[in-house]
């Protein structure tokens, strides 16, 4: 099993950042990259991302292995484009500039080629975002910050336990796989599919009874301590918002209305450079 | 509706387990880079059990965290439906019983099923298709045959899986009424 990003203390402006900052950012980052296909607007958060991944410290050894895990999703995906619709491009752009006979009666064109291209930035405009987003935001500061402004305090609990809990299951599933395998159950992809279904039985049965046998558990002990008594809870981790929040939230607000004006402005989201 | 100890708890443990699966895939070779995914029946099992909000939080945050932390990516598209599917069967957690030994008879289990048949049909042949093209601007025949083979797989894991899970803890949990009186 891959490693999986996770948090890590360091001293630098994104690790300051409140965590409700950081999801604001993250979230209407995202909406941004998806909503837009103004190749200078994805280009321009091409730039940004790679500044913020600078900045945030971020060392390569945290996020290579996900990161070549994404390089093999995003090369999948943009052949199927191709091989599904090697014209969607053509349809986009309403103009069609043969490069290459490719066979059959599949033309490589200009048009196609210029919208992978998009799809290709929009991934590499996501990335640097979740990265940083999951290795500079401390789980109890993100729900601390998420009741600060309104969040009910149960939800942002609960996702706090989801952060904190995930790292445990982690360890017990590969305790349950490796005790199944002892016993000589075959795990790895030589069996027949009913043969690996039941096997993958044999460890989501075990690992799911004790995931609810911990959901007992952590809720009696939170029961006793009074959780969900009053309207209001105190937290150890909270940072009120600073300046420096307020600017980041400025800026993102600012230049996700200002990427859409520059999108829409001509009546759709794509910018066409063949007419 | 007001949220309950359990319910926050089973939203975060839930959560952290559906991640955790996400890498926990079985591979079918019919059809290249598709793969029958086990976390599925774990989303099916805990809306049964704790509702549809359970249901919903569980499919939502655990496809958009299991994404970014396997993918480094979150493909919103398909978070969306993995809520839908979490709603849908968490609206019959009170008619299954299962903590109570609802899944003992059968017909529960036909009812389960249906349900995701028809869940999972609006969530990947309808929703996350159109999803696609309205966020991503990808190709309808891509997407859609994509649907079709999520959908598939889906109701086999959750069919299969997700019911016998269902079936073994409804026999466990609910075995305190299983006494016979000595003679």
């Amino acid at each position: 099993m891959s490693k999986l990003i996770s948090y890590e203390h360091k001293n630098t402006p994104i690790h300051k950042l409140s965590g409700f900052t950081k999801l604001v950012f993250f979230l209407i980052w995202c909406t941004a990259s998806a909503l837009t296909f103004d190749t200078r607007i994805l280009l321009c958060m091409l730039v940004i991302g790679f500044v913020i991944y600078k900045v945030s410290d971020t060392k390569w050894k945290q996020v290579s292995a996900v990161f070549t895990a994404v390089m093999i999703f995003m090369t999948i995906n943009l052949l199927a484009i191709f091989f599904f619709a090697p014209y969607q491009g053509c349809k986009i752009y309403g103009s069609r500039t043969e490069i290459a006979h490719l066979f059959g009666n599949v033309y490589l064109t200009q048009e196609q080629l210029f919208y992978e291209f998009n799809v290709f930035i929009k991934y590499f405009t996501v990335i640097p975002a979740v990265f940083i987003f999951l290795v500079t935001t401390d789980p109890s500061e993100l729900a601390a910050s998420l009741n600060g402004v309104g969040v009910p305090y149960s939800i942002a609990y609960s996702l706090e336990i989801a952060l904190r809990y995930i790292p445990d299951v982690q360890d017990e599933f590969r305790k349950i796989k490796n005790a199944q395998e002892a016993r000589g159950i075959e795990m790895s992809s030589k069996g027949r599919l009913m043969e690996r279904m039941k096997n993958t039985v044999s460890i989501i049965f075990p690992l799911l009874f004790s995931s609810m046998e911990r959901i007992d558990v952590v809720s009696n002990a939170m029961e006793l301590r009074g959780f969900g008594k009053k309207k209001k809870r105190s937290w150890y981790s909270r940072r009120p918002l600073k300046a420096a929040d307020f600017a980041v939230l400025a800026f993102i607000v600012v230049f996700f209305i200002g990427s859409m004006i520059i999108t829409y402005h001509d009546g759709n989201r794509f910018f066409n450079p063949f007419v | 509706m007001k949220i309950g100890i359990k319910e926050v708890v089973a939203m975060g443990i839930g959560t952290a387990l559906f991640v955790v699966l996400t890498n926990v895939q079985i591979p079918v070779f019919v059809v290249p880079n598709t793969a029958i995914q086990p976390r599925m029946a774990i989303l099916a099992f805990l809306a049964a059990v704790f509702g549809p909000i359970v249901g919903a939080v569980v499919g939502f945050a655990g496809h958009a965290l299991g994404d970014a932390f396997f993918y480094g990516s979150v493909w919103w598209s398909w978070v969306v439906p993995e809520a839908v599917v979490g709603i849908a069967i968490g609206f019959f957690a009170k008619k299954f019983a299962v903590k109570e030994g609802g899944f003992a008879s059968g017909k529960n289990l036909i009812i389960f099923n249906v349900v995701q048949v028809v869940a999972n049909a609006v969530a990947w042949i309808v929703v996350a298709p159109v999803l696609d093209i309205l966020i991503y601007a990808e190709p309808s025949d891509k997407v859609f045959s994509q649907g079709a083979i999520a959908f598939i797989l889906n109701i086999i894991a959750i069919g299969i899986l997700g019911s016998l899970l269902l079936v073994a803890y409804s026999r466990i949990a609910g075995s305190s009424s299983g006494l016979k009186a000595e003679e």
